[in-house]
Protein backbone atom coordinates (compact mmCIF):
# COMPACT_ATOMS: atom_id res chain seq x y z
CA UNK A 1 0.00 0.00 0.00
CA UNK A 2 2.82 2.38 1.16
CA UNK A 3 4.87 1.20 -2.37
CA UNK A 4 1.74 2.07 -3.96
CA UNK A 5 1.05 5.53 -2.72
CA UNK A 6 5.10 6.30 -2.60
CA UNK A 7 4.85 5.50 -6.62
CA UNK A 8 2.03 7.53 -7.25
CA UNK A 9 3.77 10.31 -5.76
CA UNK A 10 6.81 10.02 -7.73
CA UNK A 11 4.76 9.82 -10.60
CA UNK A 12 2.64 12.79 -10.02
CA UNK A 13 6.09 14.95 -9.29
CA UNK A 14 7.39 13.53 -12.76
CA UNK A 15 4.04 14.63 -14.30
CA UNK A 16 3.89 18.37 -12.69
CA UNK A 17 8.00 18.21 -14.32
CA UNK A 18 6.65 17.41 -17.31
CA UNK A 19 3.93 19.92 -16.97
CA UNK A 20 6.04 22.23 -16.30
CA UNK A 21 9.03 21.89 -18.98
CA UNK A 22 5.94 21.70 -21.50
CA UNK A 23 4.44 25.09 -20.25
CA UNK A 24 8.32 26.49 -20.62
CA UNK A 25 8.60 25.23 -24.14
CA UNK A 26 5.19 26.62 -24.68
CA UNK A 27 6.25 29.78 -23.76
CA UNK A 28 9.66 29.61 -25.82
CA UNK A 29 7.84 28.71 -28.59
CA UNK A 30 5.04 31.73 -28.64
CA UNK A 31 8.29 34.01 -27.77
CA UNK A 32 9.90 33.48 -30.98
CA UNK A 33 7.11 32.57 -33.38
CA UNK A 34 4.74 35.60 -31.90
CA UNK A 35 7.49 37.84 -31.30
CA UNK A 36 9.54 37.82 -35.03
CA UNK A 37 8.58 35.48 -37.62
CA UNK A 38 4.90 36.46 -37.49
CA UNK A 39 6.27 39.89 -37.64
CA UNK A 40 7.97 39.51 -41.03
CA UNK A 41 4.68 38.37 -42.81
CA UNK A 42 2.70 41.42 -41.03
CA UNK A 43 4.97 43.65 -41.75
CA UNK A 44 5.06 42.90 -45.42
CA UNK A 45 1.37 42.98 -45.21
CA UNK A 46 1.65 46.76 -43.96
CA UNK A 47 4.75 47.03 -46.22
CA UNK A 48 2.57 46.33 -49.73
CA UNK A 49 -0.79 48.09 -48.38
CA UNK A 50 1.71 51.02 -47.70
CA UNK A 51 3.24 50.91 -51.40
CA UNK A 52 -0.41 51.14 -52.30
CA UNK A 53 -1.23 54.34 -50.40
CA UNK A 54 1.92 55.88 -51.47
CA UNK A 55 1.74 55.72 -55.11
CA UNK A 56 -1.61 56.84 -55.18
CA UNK A 57 -1.04 60.10 -53.09
CA UNK A 58 2.34 60.64 -54.71
CA UNK A 59 0.55 60.61 -58.50
CA UNK A 60 -2.12 63.05 -56.83
CA UNK A 61 1.04 65.28 -55.57
CA UNK A 62 1.08 68.10 -58.92
CA UNK A 63 4.13 68.40 -60.54
CA UNK A 64 4.66 71.85 -59.63
CA UNK A 65 5.49 70.67 -56.29
CA UNK A 66 7.65 67.83 -56.80
CA UNK A 67 10.67 69.58 -55.63
CA UNK A 68 8.99 70.14 -51.91
CA UNK A 69 7.74 66.37 -52.25
CA UNK A 70 11.74 65.58 -52.47
CA UNK A 71 12.00 67.78 -49.67
CA UNK A 72 9.20 66.36 -47.63
CA UNK A 73 9.96 62.86 -48.29
CA UNK A 74 13.44 63.44 -47.62
CA UNK A 75 12.58 64.85 -44.06
CA UNK A 76 10.13 62.03 -43.21
CA UNK A 77 12.65 59.45 -44.19
CA UNK A 78 14.69 60.38 -41.21
CA UNK A 79 12.10 58.63 -39.26
CA UNK A 80 14.94 56.19 -38.69
CA UNK A 81 15.76 58.17 -35.62
CA UNK A 82 13.48 56.12 -34.59
CA UNK A 83 15.83 53.26 -34.55
CA UNK A 84 18.75 55.32 -33.50
CA UNK A 85 17.05 56.87 -30.08
CA UNK A 86 16.51 53.08 -28.96
CA UNK A 87 20.02 51.97 -29.91
CA UNK A 88 21.56 55.39 -28.09
CA UNK A 89 19.32 54.78 -25.41
CA UNK A 90 20.77 52.44 -22.43
CA UNK A 91 22.76 54.03 -19.92
CA UNK A 92 25.71 52.43 -20.06
CA UNK A 93 28.46 53.34 -22.27
CA UNK A 94 29.07 50.78 -25.28
CA UNK A 95 29.95 51.08 -29.43
CA UNK A 96 26.20 50.58 -30.08
CA UNK A 97 25.48 53.57 -27.78
CA UNK A 98 27.98 55.57 -29.78
CA UNK A 99 26.39 54.38 -33.02
CA UNK A 100 23.33 55.24 -31.99
CA UNK A 101 23.99 58.56 -31.26
CA UNK A 102 25.94 59.51 -34.44
CA UNK A 103 22.61 58.02 -36.20
CA UNK A 104 20.56 60.62 -34.00
CA UNK A 105 22.77 63.11 -34.68
CA UNK A 106 22.20 62.48 -38.68
CA UNK A 107 18.70 62.02 -38.66
CA UNK A 108 18.68 64.87 -36.95
CA UNK A 109 20.39 67.27 -39.62
CA UNK A 110 18.20 65.69 -42.00
CA UNK A 111 14.44 66.51 -39.93
CA UNK A 112 15.59 69.96 -39.43
CA UNK A 113 16.86 70.60 -42.73
CA UNK A 114 14.02 68.69 -44.42
CA UNK A 115 11.69 70.22 -42.67
CA UNK A 116 12.79 74.05 -42.81
CA UNK A 117 14.15 73.82 -46.53
CA UNK A 118 10.59 72.57 -47.32
CA UNK A 119 8.92 75.20 -45.47
CA UNK A 120 11.39 77.57 -47.27
CA UNK A 121 9.92 76.40 -50.89
CA UNK A 122 6.65 76.78 -49.76
CA UNK A 123 5.96 79.95 -48.66
CA UNK A 124 7.73 81.32 -52.18
CA UNK A 125 4.82 79.81 -54.02
CA UNK A 126 1.71 82.58 -53.83
CA UNK A 127 -1.28 82.87 -56.86
CA UNK A 128 -1.44 86.15 -58.77
CA UNK A 129 -2.58 88.91 -57.08
CA UNK B 1 5.70 47.71 -27.42
CA UNK B 2 3.12 48.73 -25.15
CA UNK B 3 -0.42 49.47 -27.31
CA UNK B 4 -0.30 53.48 -26.66
CA UNK B 5 2.88 53.39 -28.13
CA UNK B 6 1.80 51.23 -31.29
CA UNK B 7 -1.17 53.46 -31.50
CA UNK B 8 0.77 56.81 -31.65
CA UNK B 9 2.82 55.53 -34.30
CA UNK B 10 -0.08 54.67 -35.85
CA UNK B 11 -1.05 58.61 -35.79
CA UNK B 12 2.44 59.60 -37.11
CA UNK B 13 2.02 57.41 -39.89
CA UNK B 14 -1.49 58.83 -40.55
CA UNK B 15 0.18 62.08 -40.38
CA UNK B 16 2.83 61.56 -42.95
CA UNK B 17 -0.16 59.95 -45.73
CA UNK B 18 -1.17 63.35 -44.64
CA UNK B 19 1.77 65.43 -44.90
CA UNK B 20 2.15 63.89 -48.56
CA UNK B 21 -1.20 64.40 -49.27
CA UNK B 22 -1.17 68.11 -48.77
CA UNK B 23 0.98 68.94 -51.79
CA UNK B 24 -1.99 68.29 -54.29
CA UNK B 25 -2.25 71.44 -54.13
CA UNK B 26 0.17 74.62 -53.26
CA UNK B 27 -2.96 76.30 -51.08
CA UNK B 28 -2.52 72.79 -49.13
CA UNK B 29 0.83 72.11 -49.21
CA UNK B 30 2.11 74.38 -46.04
CA UNK B 31 -0.65 72.50 -43.82
CA UNK B 32 0.78 69.64 -44.97
CA UNK B 33 4.25 70.16 -44.45
CA UNK B 34 3.12 71.48 -41.00
CA UNK B 35 1.27 68.20 -40.07
CA UNK B 36 4.85 66.41 -41.35
CA UNK B 37 6.36 67.98 -38.41
CA UNK B 38 3.55 66.93 -35.91
CA UNK B 39 3.93 63.56 -36.69
CA UNK B 40 7.66 63.64 -36.73
CA UNK B 41 7.25 64.83 -33.30
CA UNK B 42 4.68 62.26 -31.71
CA UNK B 43 7.63 59.58 -33.45
CA UNK B 44 10.50 61.35 -31.37
CA UNK B 45 8.49 62.31 -27.96
CA UNK B 46 6.79 58.63 -28.33
CA UNK B 47 10.17 56.44 -28.93
CA UNK B 48 11.90 58.91 -26.06
CA UNK B 49 9.27 57.67 -23.75
CA UNK B 50 10.07 53.67 -24.39
CA UNK B 51 11.61 52.75 -20.87
CA UNK B 52 14.53 51.59 -22.69
CA UNK B 53 15.69 55.12 -23.69
CA UNK B 54 17.24 56.40 -20.37
CA UNK B 55 20.39 58.50 -21.55
CA UNK B 56 18.29 61.37 -22.23
CA UNK B 57 21.53 64.17 -21.56
CA UNK B 58 23.31 62.81 -24.38
CA UNK B 59 20.54 61.93 -26.98
CA UNK B 60 19.79 65.91 -26.27
CA UNK B 61 23.24 66.99 -26.81
CA UNK B 62 23.49 64.92 -30.50
CA UNK B 63 19.56 65.84 -31.43
CA UNK B 64 20.84 70.02 -30.82
CA UNK B 65 23.71 69.40 -32.68
CA UNK B 66 22.17 67.83 -35.86
CA UNK B 67 19.31 70.40 -35.57
CA UNK B 68 21.28 73.29 -35.52
CA UNK B 69 23.65 72.06 -38.53
CA UNK B 70 20.39 71.18 -40.71
CA UNK B 71 18.29 74.62 -39.87
CA UNK B 72 21.09 76.62 -40.22
CA UNK B 73 22.07 74.83 -44.11
CA UNK B 74 18.23 74.62 -45.15
CA UNK B 75 17.79 78.91 -44.21
CA UNK B 76 20.78 79.63 -45.78
CA UNK B 77 21.04 77.13 -49.05
CA UNK B 78 20.15 79.29 -52.11
CA UNK B 79 17.72 77.63 -54.27
CA UNK B 80 19.82 76.96 -57.37
CA UNK B 81 21.62 74.57 -55.00
CA UNK B 82 18.64 72.77 -54.45
CA UNK B 83 19.23 69.22 -55.71
CA UNK B 84 22.96 68.87 -54.19
CA UNK B 85 21.42 69.99 -50.97
CA UNK B 86 18.75 67.35 -51.63
CA UNK B 87 21.32 64.72 -52.49
CA UNK B 88 23.65 65.61 -49.84
CA UNK B 89 20.53 64.85 -46.93
CA UNK B 90 19.60 61.75 -48.83
CA UNK B 91 23.41 60.50 -48.14
CA UNK B 92 22.50 61.32 -44.45
CA UNK B 93 19.40 58.71 -44.27
CA UNK B 94 21.71 56.18 -45.70
CA UNK B 95 24.14 56.46 -43.41
CA UNK B 96 22.20 57.09 -39.77
CA UNK B 97 20.43 53.53 -41.68
CA UNK B 98 23.81 51.72 -41.97
CA UNK B 99 24.43 53.25 -38.39
CA UNK B 100 21.42 52.04 -36.61
CA UNK B 101 21.71 48.78 -38.25
CA UNK B 102 25.71 48.50 -36.63
CA UNK B 103 24.45 49.27 -33.58
CA UNK B 104 21.41 46.75 -33.86
CA UNK B 105 24.40 44.14 -34.62
CA UNK B 106 26.70 44.94 -31.66
CA UNK B 107 23.61 45.32 -28.90
CA UNK B 108 20.61 43.71 -30.23
CA UNK B 109 18.87 43.19 -26.69
CA UNK B 110 18.08 47.56 -27.06
CA UNK B 111 15.76 46.57 -30.05
CA UNK B 112 14.22 42.53 -28.68
CA UNK B 113 16.25 40.56 -31.10
CA UNK B 114 17.88 38.52 -28.96
CA UNK B 115 21.96 38.76 -27.41
CA UNK B 116 25.11 39.56 -29.40
CA UNK B 117 26.12 36.71 -31.58
CA UNK B 118 22.58 34.60 -31.29
CA UNK B 119 20.24 37.21 -33.21
CA UNK B 120 17.49 35.13 -34.92
CA UNK B 121 17.69 34.88 -38.99
CA UNK B 122 14.92 36.96 -39.59
CA UNK B 123 16.48 39.63 -37.80
CA UNK B 124 19.81 39.20 -39.39
CA UNK B 125 18.62 39.29 -43.14
CA UNK B 126 16.43 42.17 -42.66
CA UNK B 127 19.52 43.88 -40.78
CA UNK B 128 21.84 43.05 -43.48
CA UNK B 129 19.55 44.08 -46.14
CA UNK B 130 18.58 47.55 -44.33
CA UNK B 131 22.35 48.13 -44.16
CA UNK B 132 23.33 46.93 -47.95
CA UNK B 133 20.54 49.72 -49.22
CA UNK B 134 21.67 52.31 -46.44
CA UNK B 135 25.40 51.92 -47.71
CA UNK B 136 24.91 51.92 -51.45
CA UNK B 137 22.40 55.24 -50.64
CA UNK B 138 25.28 56.90 -48.71
CA UNK B 139 27.90 56.58 -51.72
CA UNK B 140 25.52 57.22 -54.33
CA UNK B 141 24.16 60.32 -52.72
CA UNK B 142 27.61 61.75 -52.15
CA UNK B 143 28.45 61.13 -55.69
CA UNK B 144 25.67 62.57 -56.91
CA UNK B 145 25.85 65.59 -54.60
CA UNK B 146 29.70 66.25 -56.08
CA UNK B 147 28.80 65.94 -59.49
CA UNK B 148 25.66 68.57 -58.83
CA UNK B 149 28.01 71.17 -56.91
CA UNK B 150 30.74 70.15 -59.14
CA UNK B 151 33.26 68.57 -56.89
CA UNK B 152 33.46 65.64 -59.36
CA UNK B 153 33.51 65.90 -63.25
CA UNK B 154 29.49 65.93 -64.56
CA UNK B 155 30.82 63.88 -67.48
CA UNK B 156 29.90 60.16 -67.25
CA UNK B 157 32.99 57.84 -66.28
CA UNK B 158 32.82 55.06 -68.03
CA UNK B 159 35.24 52.23 -68.30
CA UNK B 160 35.27 49.01 -69.69
CA UNK B 161 33.63 45.29 -67.83
CA UNK B 162 31.85 48.21 -65.78
CA UNK B 163 28.83 46.47 -65.71
CA UNK B 164 29.91 43.35 -65.22
CA UNK B 165 31.91 44.39 -62.24
CA UNK B 166 28.46 45.69 -60.51
CA UNK B 167 27.42 42.67 -61.51
CA UNK B 168 29.84 40.90 -59.30
CA UNK B 169 29.90 43.19 -56.89
CA UNK B 170 26.20 42.96 -56.28
CA UNK B 171 26.30 38.85 -56.73
CA UNK B 172 29.41 39.27 -53.82
CA UNK B 173 27.23 41.10 -51.74
CA UNK B 174 24.31 38.27 -51.68
CA UNK B 175 26.95 35.56 -50.96
CA UNK B 176 28.66 37.85 -48.18
CA UNK B 177 24.44 38.12 -46.43
CA UNK B 178 23.77 34.92 -46.98
CA UNK B 179 26.95 33.76 -44.88
CA UNK B 180 26.06 36.95 -42.48
CA UNK B 181 22.96 34.86 -41.66
CA UNK B 182 24.89 31.93 -41.02
CA UNK B 183 27.73 32.94 -38.32
CA UNK B 184 27.14 35.96 -37.58
CA UNK B 185 30.77 37.34 -38.05
CA UNK B 186 31.52 41.00 -37.43
CA UNK B 187 34.04 41.07 -40.72
CA UNK B 188 31.45 39.85 -42.52
CA UNK B 189 28.99 42.74 -41.41
CA UNK B 190 31.75 45.26 -42.20
CA UNK B 191 32.41 43.40 -45.30
CA UNK B 192 28.65 44.09 -46.30
CA UNK B 193 29.28 48.02 -45.35
CA UNK B 194 32.45 48.15 -47.62
CA UNK B 195 31.17 46.56 -50.34
CA UNK B 196 28.18 48.26 -50.45
CA UNK B 197 29.73 51.67 -50.32
CA UNK B 198 31.73 50.73 -53.39
CA UNK B 199 28.88 49.77 -55.30
CA UNK B 200 27.12 52.50 -54.66
CA UNK B 201 30.02 54.70 -55.97
CA UNK B 202 30.12 52.70 -59.40
CA UNK B 203 26.43 52.86 -60.22
CA UNK B 204 26.53 56.60 -60.17
CA UNK B 205 29.91 57.41 -61.26
CA UNK B 206 28.83 56.52 -65.33
CA UNK B 207 26.06 58.92 -65.13
CA UNK B 208 26.13 62.11 -66.44
CA UNK B 209 25.00 65.68 -65.12
CA UNK B 210 22.09 65.78 -66.62
CA UNK B 211 20.48 62.81 -66.27
CA UNK B 212 20.70 63.38 -62.33
CA UNK B 213 17.26 63.86 -61.97
CA UNK B 214 16.32 60.85 -61.94
CA UNK B 215 18.95 59.90 -59.98
CA UNK B 216 18.43 62.21 -57.15
CA UNK B 217 15.32 60.88 -57.24
CA UNK B 218 16.52 57.11 -57.68
CA UNK B 219 18.01 57.75 -54.38
CA UNK B 220 15.27 59.55 -52.27
CA UNK B 221 13.58 56.16 -53.29
CA UNK B 222 16.66 54.02 -51.89
CA UNK B 223 16.89 56.20 -48.81
CA UNK B 224 12.75 54.95 -47.91
CA UNK B 225 13.57 51.49 -48.71
CA UNK B 226 16.18 51.70 -46.63
CA UNK B 227 14.24 52.84 -43.70
CA UNK B 228 12.04 50.13 -44.26
CA UNK B 229 14.63 47.13 -43.98
CA UNK B 230 15.70 49.05 -40.68
CA UNK B 231 11.55 48.68 -39.64
CA UNK B 232 11.53 45.19 -39.73
CA UNK B 233 14.23 44.93 -38.01
CA UNK B 234 12.82 47.11 -35.46
CA UNK B 235 9.73 45.21 -35.61
CA UNK B 236 8.01 48.94 -36.37
CA UNK B 237 5.14 50.07 -38.43
CA UNK B 238 5.74 53.61 -38.53
CA UNK B 239 9.09 53.25 -40.29
CA UNK B 240 8.04 50.48 -42.52
CA UNK B 241 4.93 52.37 -43.71
CA UNK B 242 7.00 55.70 -44.10
CA UNK B 243 9.70 53.80 -45.89
CA UNK B 244 7.51 52.94 -48.27
CA UNK B 245 5.76 56.10 -48.71
CA UNK B 246 9.41 57.70 -49.38
CA UNK B 247 10.58 54.35 -51.05
CA UNK B 248 7.32 54.80 -53.41
CA UNK B 249 7.27 58.97 -53.95
CA UNK B 250 10.89 58.68 -55.52
CA UNK B 251 10.15 55.62 -57.76
CA UNK B 252 7.01 57.28 -59.12
CA UNK B 253 9.21 60.74 -59.75
CA UNK B 254 12.30 58.75 -61.05
CA UNK B 255 9.36 57.33 -63.61
CA UNK B 256 8.09 60.77 -64.37
CA UNK B 257 11.53 62.02 -65.24
CA UNK B 258 12.58 58.59 -67.56
CA UNK B 259 9.19 59.65 -69.60
CA UNK B 260 10.05 63.03 -69.26
CA UNK B 261 13.42 61.81 -71.91
CA UNK B 262 11.72 58.90 -73.25
CA UNK B 263 14.30 56.89 -72.07
CA UNK B 264 13.97 53.39 -69.63
CA UNK B 265 15.10 53.24 -66.70
CA UNK B 266 17.41 50.91 -67.56
CA UNK B 267 18.58 53.07 -70.00
CA UNK B 268 19.43 55.58 -67.33
CA UNK B 269 21.08 53.35 -64.79
CA UNK B 270 23.76 52.04 -67.64
CA UNK B 271 24.82 55.97 -67.62
CA UNK B 272 27.50 56.84 -70.14
CA UNK B 273 24.40 59.14 -71.49
CA UNK B 274 25.43 63.12 -71.94
CA UNK B 275 28.42 65.06 -70.77
CA UNK B 276 31.01 67.13 -73.27
CA UNK B 277 32.35 64.32 -74.29
CA UNK B 278 29.02 63.04 -75.92
CA UNK B 279 28.19 66.28 -76.99
CA UNK B 280 31.61 66.88 -79.14
CA UNK B 281 31.83 63.29 -80.53
CA UNK B 282 28.07 63.25 -81.39
CA UNK B 283 27.72 66.87 -82.37
CA UNK B 284 27.13 66.91 -86.29
CA UNK B 285 29.20 69.54 -87.20
CA UNK B 286 26.35 72.20 -89.52
CA UNK B 287 27.21 74.69 -91.66
CA UNK B 288 24.03 76.09 -91.79
CA UNK B 289 23.66 79.96 -90.03
CA UNK B 290 21.68 80.34 -87.57
CA UNK B 291 19.92 83.99 -87.38
CA UNK B 292 21.25 86.46 -84.62
CA UNK B 293 19.28 88.94 -82.82
CA UNK B 294 19.84 91.01 -80.42
CA UNK B 295 18.00 92.69 -77.15
CA UNK B 296 17.30 96.11 -78.56
CA UNK B 297 15.22 93.76 -81.52
CA UNK B 298 13.96 91.58 -78.50
CA UNK B 299 12.71 94.39 -76.65
CA UNK B 300 10.79 96.08 -79.89
CA UNK B 301 8.92 92.80 -80.23
CA UNK B 302 7.63 91.39 -77.40
CA UNK B 303 6.59 94.91 -76.47
CA UNK B 304 4.63 94.62 -79.32
CA UNK B 305 3.14 91.31 -78.32
CA UNK B 306 0.04 90.38 -77.06
CA UNK B 307 0.74 86.46 -75.95
CA UNK B 308 4.44 85.93 -74.79
CA UNK B 309 5.41 82.12 -73.21
CA UNK B 310 8.76 81.42 -71.38
CA UNK B 311 10.13 78.19 -71.85
CA UNK B 312 13.04 78.46 -68.55
CA UNK B 313 15.26 75.27 -68.28
CA UNK B 314 18.61 74.67 -66.37
CA UNK B 315 20.44 77.62 -68.43
CA UNK B 316 18.45 79.89 -66.07
CA UNK B 317 19.33 78.30 -63.11
CA UNK B 318 22.89 78.13 -63.75
CA UNK B 319 22.77 82.16 -64.73
CA UNK B 320 20.50 82.71 -61.71
CA UNK B 321 18.57 84.79 -64.32
CA UNK B 322 14.94 83.83 -62.64
CA UNK B 323 14.95 87.55 -60.97
CA UNK B 324 16.11 89.39 -64.00
CA UNK B 325 13.27 87.86 -66.25
CA UNK B 326 10.34 88.25 -63.72
CA UNK B 327 11.31 92.34 -63.83
CA UNK B 328 11.40 91.65 -67.99
CA UNK B 329 8.26 90.16 -67.77
CA UNK B 330 6.84 92.56 -65.52
CA UNK B 331 7.74 95.16 -67.97
CA UNK B 332 5.82 93.44 -70.42
CA UNK B 333 3.13 92.89 -68.49
CA UNK B 334 2.63 96.80 -67.92
CA UNK B 335 3.06 96.66 -71.78
CA UNK B 336 -0.19 94.97 -71.89
CA UNK B 337 1.31 91.24 -73.00
CA UNK B 338 -0.20 88.00 -71.25
CA UNK B 339 2.87 85.97 -70.47
CA UNK B 340 3.01 82.62 -69.49
CA UNK B 341 5.72 79.92 -68.29
CA UNK B 342 5.86 76.63 -69.60
CA UNK B 343 7.79 73.84 -67.74
CA UNK B 344 9.12 70.68 -69.23
CA UNK B 345 9.37 68.06 -66.51
CA UNK B 346 12.93 67.16 -67.05
CA UNK B 347 13.87 71.06 -66.70
CA UNK B 348 16.36 71.38 -64.59
CA UNK B 349 18.75 69.03 -62.25
CA UNK B 350 15.81 67.70 -60.19
CA UNK B 351 11.75 67.49 -60.05
CA UNK B 352 10.04 70.88 -59.65
CA UNK B 353 13.13 72.56 -59.60
CA UNK B 354 12.29 75.29 -61.92
CA UNK B 355 9.10 75.91 -60.43
CA UNK B 356 10.97 76.34 -57.35
CA UNK B 357 13.42 79.19 -59.11
CA UNK B 358 10.40 80.98 -60.73
CA UNK B 359 8.41 80.99 -57.16
CA UNK B 360 11.43 82.54 -55.18
CA UNK B 361 11.63 85.45 -57.97
CA UNK B 362 8.02 85.41 -56.83
CA UNK B 363 6.07 84.32 -59.89
CA UNK B 364 2.65 83.47 -59.53
CA UNK B 365 2.53 79.46 -59.54
CA UNK B 366 -1.23 79.72 -61.34
CA UNK B 367 1.02 81.13 -64.91
CA UNK B 368 3.51 78.28 -64.48
CA UNK B 369 2.03 75.77 -66.26
CA UNK B 370 2.97 71.96 -67.53
CA UNK B 371 3.94 70.81 -70.80
CA UNK B 372 0.43 68.96 -70.69
CA UNK B 373 -1.35 72.40 -70.38
CA UNK B 374 0.14 74.42 -72.65
CA UNK B 375 1.99 72.96 -75.46
CA UNK B 376 -1.07 73.43 -77.61
CA UNK B 377 -1.27 77.35 -77.00
CA UNK B 378 2.22 77.70 -78.84
CA UNK B 379 0.51 77.95 -82.16
CA UNK B 380 -1.75 80.90 -80.74
CA UNK B 381 1.15 82.78 -78.86
CA UNK B 382 2.91 85.67 -80.54
CA UNK B 383 6.35 85.14 -79.13
CA UNK B 384 8.20 82.03 -77.18
CA UNK B 385 10.97 83.34 -75.04
CA UNK B 386 13.63 79.72 -74.17
CA UNK B 387 16.09 80.40 -71.57
CA UNK B 388 18.24 78.23 -70.97
CA UNK B 389 16.74 75.17 -72.08
CA UNK B 390 17.67 73.24 -75.18
CA UNK B 391 17.05 69.90 -76.21
CA UNK B 392 13.64 69.76 -74.47
CA UNK B 393 12.36 72.32 -77.61
CA UNK B 394 13.99 70.21 -80.53
CA UNK B 395 11.63 69.15 -82.96
CA UNK B 396 13.86 66.87 -84.55
CA UNK B 397 12.43 64.79 -81.64
CA UNK B 398 9.13 64.52 -83.28
CA UNK B 399 10.39 64.08 -86.61
CA UNK B 400 14.13 62.71 -87.06
CA UNK B 401 13.85 58.61 -86.18
CA UNK B 402 17.65 58.88 -86.17
CA UNK B 403 18.00 61.38 -83.12
CA UNK B 404 19.42 59.99 -80.22
CA UNK B 405 16.29 62.14 -78.42
CA UNK B 406 13.55 60.84 -81.21
CA UNK B 407 10.26 60.12 -79.36
CA UNK B 408 10.83 62.38 -75.69
CA UNK B 409 7.92 64.36 -75.44
CA UNK B 410 8.79 68.34 -76.10
CA UNK B 411 7.57 71.64 -76.09
CA UNK B 412 6.14 72.67 -79.60
CA UNK B 413 8.02 76.23 -79.36
CA UNK B 414 8.88 76.40 -82.95
CA UNK B 415 4.65 76.95 -83.54
CA UNK B 416 5.09 80.39 -82.11
CA UNK B 417 5.14 83.17 -84.22
CA UNK B 418 8.85 83.97 -83.11
CA UNK B 419 11.23 82.23 -81.08
CA UNK B 420 14.03 83.87 -79.38
CA UNK B 421 16.24 81.40 -77.96
CA UNK B 422 18.75 82.44 -75.20
CA UNK B 423 21.71 80.37 -75.42
CA UNK B 424 25.41 81.62 -74.37
CA UNK B 425 27.20 79.50 -77.69
CA UNK B 426 25.63 77.32 -80.42
CA UNK B 427 27.40 74.07 -78.85
CA UNK B 428 24.65 71.48 -78.70
CA UNK B 429 22.87 69.78 -75.46
CA UNK B 430 23.38 67.55 -73.39
CA UNK B 431 22.25 64.88 -75.33
CA UNK B 432 24.67 65.68 -78.32
CA UNK B 433 22.35 66.71 -80.90
CA UNK B 434 21.80 70.02 -82.98
CA UNK B 435 18.44 71.59 -81.83
CA UNK B 436 16.70 71.79 -85.51
CA UNK B 437 15.00 75.07 -83.92
CA UNK B 438 18.12 77.34 -84.42
CA UNK B 439 17.86 76.83 -87.75
CA UNK B 440 14.28 77.92 -88.47
CA UNK B 441 13.34 80.89 -89.84
CA UNK B 442 11.38 82.37 -87.43
CA UNK B 443 13.77 81.73 -84.88
CA UNK B 444 16.11 84.70 -83.17
CA UNK B 445 19.26 83.75 -81.45
CA UNK B 446 20.26 85.59 -78.95
CA UNK B 447 23.69 84.99 -77.29
CA UNK B 448 25.09 85.63 -73.77
CA UNK B 449 24.49 84.76 -70.48
CA UNK B 450 21.00 84.35 -69.78
CA UNK B 451 20.78 86.80 -67.17
CA UNK B 452 22.40 90.06 -68.82
CA UNK B 453 20.40 89.20 -72.02
CA UNK B 454 17.37 89.94 -69.81
CA UNK B 455 18.89 92.73 -68.15
CA UNK B 456 19.69 94.04 -71.77
CA UNK B 457 16.20 93.96 -73.06
CA UNK B 458 15.16 95.06 -69.37
CA UNK B 459 16.59 98.17 -70.45
CA UNK B 460 15.45 97.92 -74.05
CA UNK B 461 11.98 97.76 -72.60
CA UNK B 462 12.72 100.88 -70.42
CA UNK B 463 13.76 103.00 -73.23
Amino acid sequence: MSEISNQLESLSYKAQQIANEASQLASNVAETSGGHSDFIIFGITVLVLACFVGYYVVWSVTPALHSPLMGVTNAISSVIIVGALLAAGPVDSNISKYFGLVAVTLAAVNIFGGFVVTNRMLSMFKKKQ
Amino acid sequence: MSTLTTAAYLVSSVLFILSLRGLSHPSTARRGNFLGILGMTIAIVTTLSNPGVLSYKEIGIAFLIGGLIGTSIAVKIQMTALPQLVAAFHSLVGLAAVFVAASAYYNPSAFNIGTFGSIPIGSLIEMSIGTAIGAVTFTGSIIAFGKLQGFVSGNPLVFKGQHFINLLLGLGIIVLIVKFCIDQNQELFWLIVFASFVIGVLLIVPIGGADMPVIVSMLNSYSGWAAAGIGFTLSNNLLIITGALVGSSGAILSYIMCKGMNRSFLNVLLGGFGGEQAASAGGVKDDRQAKQGNAADAAFMMKNSKTIIIVPGYGMAVAQAQHALREMVDLLKAAGAEVRYAIHPVAGRMPGHMNVLLAEANVPYDEVLELDEINRDFSETDVAFVIGANDVTNPAAKTDKTSAIYGMPILDVENAGQVFFVKRGMASGYAGVQNELFFRDNTLMLFGDAKKVCEDIIKGLEN
